[in-house]
């Protein structure tokens, strides 16, 4: 780390792609790496190079200026005052330390390059990309059929909303009416997966104040609910259960019971973390005042979901932006007053409650119908059909070899995940496969929020800020 | 380089692209409005927008269309090969505006919206990594996603994707 040299300065004028691209590692020991097992073989085996943070005495005065400026995600002036900077403090008091990328409470592979004085962080890095498998390149291989399976191992903690919002898309192209007992019975899905991706935030968030009960509880929670995603959709997560054109099946008999039985329970269960957590003044001393953020500093991140609301920003996309059939249920969008720790926990256990208010009015409002759309272009045939009709045997056989064509067109949706606004952009050119998908996750933007959060607090506080940002590293990756 | 601006900001009017059809109505997520703008304009014409209202920058990304050139574009928009789209998001009008500018592949720089809305600063870096479009301005240009030492640019069309070779299975091409 010691023996990095600094990124060559970025050229405002002119692109030089070339000279962006090589590693800051002095080129001599890139040439012959030294053997790997020493220090020095290490440091090159594991250097991000010109992505890290560097230390002040191969920065200028002015250039810390502007990298505190960049590393806190902010331009000059905005937010950031010059004057907080001290700019004269060297390498000898302050300290770079890594935290990841295998780090309990880094949430995944995030590492965090950390500038410290004593125990207060001075600057912040998010290094990500560890778990980057190209999937939006993979989407481009893949038929909107197939689709679904890729997009939902991307947030692999609320894998049914990835569904969705890639189906709303393809459906938005194809210019298709879903049938009615599909959207609700996708709003069910969602509104489950909502509850089980915050309840096991819940749970790593309390293990993050050393909350080992908390960690125990919201995991038992949740198992109830993947149970019955189990039962319904055949898997615990990555489901691939909504699907361009409807869902995979109908819910299983008795769904209703299952569903009730989950939402009388947790509700109480609720009630108890408040007692466990909410009114501990431990906790609170913790969370309250930690993490602050603004809500012009969020929206000038373009941060989403329980960080933007915990600012005050009444934003959800359930009730700014209706899709499916939100506007026909009701609830409440929970929003917060300072922006900080103890907000963003407080809105994500009321979400919880919320959730369960919509599932139960799901519950007596589902219709009759079609799971999925009476449309044999996009839709297989029943299985019982392809028996009896050389039609639907063809028709069968189309779907899953060579899948249906999409207009040309370009489109973008967007829904509200438990993470945030989750947008799905588009592109058709009317063949099988999407010409681009791209995923706007919403952990790989709320993670610039990490080093405004962090800064001039402490290290141990550091842990709960990222795990109150909530990133799932496998949508910020992709 | 044309200087076409299909639809002002205020503008209502049906454009190209947007996707018809009653879902597209249920579904109000399903950015309405689409805007060319050349990159001369591209700066200015965001900055109005936030003026105007757009208070987020809820996405940035790159499109490739390298395979894909007969593309319908309003009159007056040359094709080029890179494309990058930009979606602003007004909270308090609910509305979405998507903003897309032409990118030639011999030149393929453009502005940075850094100093409109930092937020772009992660989105900027990733279509940097995937598409080789570089921001200037950007104060940290730098891979996010990929290893600084990769070489190419994954999500250009011209890049192959990786397979492993299979027994038995000499068909070629990927699957």
């Amino acid at each position: 780390m010691t023996d990095n040299e600094r990124a060559p300065e970025f050229d405002e004028t002119t692109p030089h792609v070339d000279t962006v691209l090589p590693a800051p590692v002095s080129g001599a020991e890139y040439d012959e790496p030294s053997p790997v097992g020493t220090e020095r073989g290490l440091i090159i085996e594991t250097s991000e190079g010109a992505q890290e943070l560097f230390p002040r005495k191969d920065t200028g005065s002015e250039e810390i200026l502007r990298e505190a400026g960049a590393v806190l995600r902010l331009p000059e002036g905005v937010i950031l005052n010059g004057d907080d900077i001290d700019i004269e403090q060297t390498d000898d008091e302050t300290m770079i330390i890594n935290m990841g990328p295998q780090h309990p409470s880094t949430h995944g592979v995030l590492r965090l390059m950390i500038e410290l004085d004593g125990e207060t962080v001075l600057r912040t890095k998010p290094i990500i990309g560890y778990l980057h498998t190209g999937m939006e390149k993979t989407a481009e291989e893949l038929t909107y059929v197939q689709g679904s399976t890729n997009v939902t191992r991307m947030d692999y903690l609320s894998p049914l909303h990835n569904e969705l919002v890639l189906s709303l898309a393809v459906e938005a192209l194809l210019g298709i009416e879903m049938p009615a007992r599909s959207d609700w019975i996708r709003m069910l899905m969602v509104e489950l997966n909502r509850m089980s991706s915050h309840l096991m935030w819940m749970a790593t968030n309390g293990m993050d104040h050393a909350s080992t009960s908390m960690m125990i509880y919201g995991f038992r929670e949740r198992e109830m609910i993947l149970a019955f995603f189990e039962k319904t959709t055949g898997l615990r997560m990555n489901h691939n259960f909504i699907r361009p054109g409807g869902t995979a099946a109908d819910l299983p008999d008795g769904w209703e019971d299952d569903v009730t039985i989950i939402c009388d329970t947790v509700l109480p269960r609720l009630d108890e973390y408040d007692e466990l957590l909410t009114g501990q003044p431990l906790f609170r001393q913790r969370s309250e005042g930690i993490g602050n953020l603004s809500a012009e500093e969020a929206l000038a991140l373009a941060l989403t979901g329980p960080l933007l609301r915990s600012t005050g920003v009444p934003w959800d996309l359930r009730r700014a932006m209706p899709y499916l059939r939100y506007d026909e249920v009701e609830f409440d969008v929970i929003v917060g007053t300072f922006g900080d720790n103890f907000d963003r926990y407080s809105i994500r256990l009321n979400e919880i409650r919320e959730s369960i208010r919509i599932v139960r009015q799901i519950v007596e409002k589902m219709p009759a119908g079609d799971y999925r759309v009476q449309d044999k272009k996009v839709t297989p045939p029943p299985r019982g059909r392809i028996d009896e009709s050389m039609e639907a045997l063809i028709h069968h056989f189309k779907v899953f070899t060579e899948g249906f064509r999409v207009p040309e067109g370009e489109v973008y949706v967007a829904i509200e995940s438990p993470r945030g606004e989750l947008g799905c952009y588009l592109v058709s050119d009317g063949s099988p496969k999407p010409y681009r998908m791209h995923i706007r996750g919403p952990s790989f933007v709320n993670l610039q929020a990490l080093p405004l959060m962090m800064r001039g607090g402490l290290l141990a506080d550091a842990v709960v800020a990222c795990s109150s940002v909530d990133p799932v590293m496998g949508e910020v990756d992709r | 380089m044309t200087t076409a601006v299909e639809g002002e900001s205020t503008s209502d009017a049906p454009v190209p692209g947007a996707a018809g059809g009653s879902s597209a109505r249920r579904q109000r997520g399903v950015a309405p409005e689409v805007l060319f703008v050349t990159r001369e304009q591209y700066v200015s014409v965001i900055g109005g927008l936030r003026d105007d209202g757009f208070e987020m920058c809820a996405d940035l990304c790159g499109v490739d269309y390298l395979t894909h050139p007969g593309r319908s574009l309003p009159d007056g928009v040359a094709p080029e090969r890179f494309e990058v789209v930009v979606n602003l998001l007004s909270l308090s009008q609910s509305r979405r505006v998507r903003v897309r500018v032409q990118i030639p592949a011999e030149d393929a720089v453009l502005d940075t919206l850094f100093a409109l809305y930092p937020g772009t600063e992660a989105m900027e870096r990733e279509v940097y990594d995937l598409f080789g479009v570089v921001f200037t301005g950007h104060p940290d240009m730098t891979r996010i996603l990929l290893p600084e030492e990769w070489e190419g640019h994954p999500l250009r069309k011209d890049y192959g994707i990786g397979r492993v070779p299979v027994q038995f299975k000499g068909a070629p091409g990927p699957r």
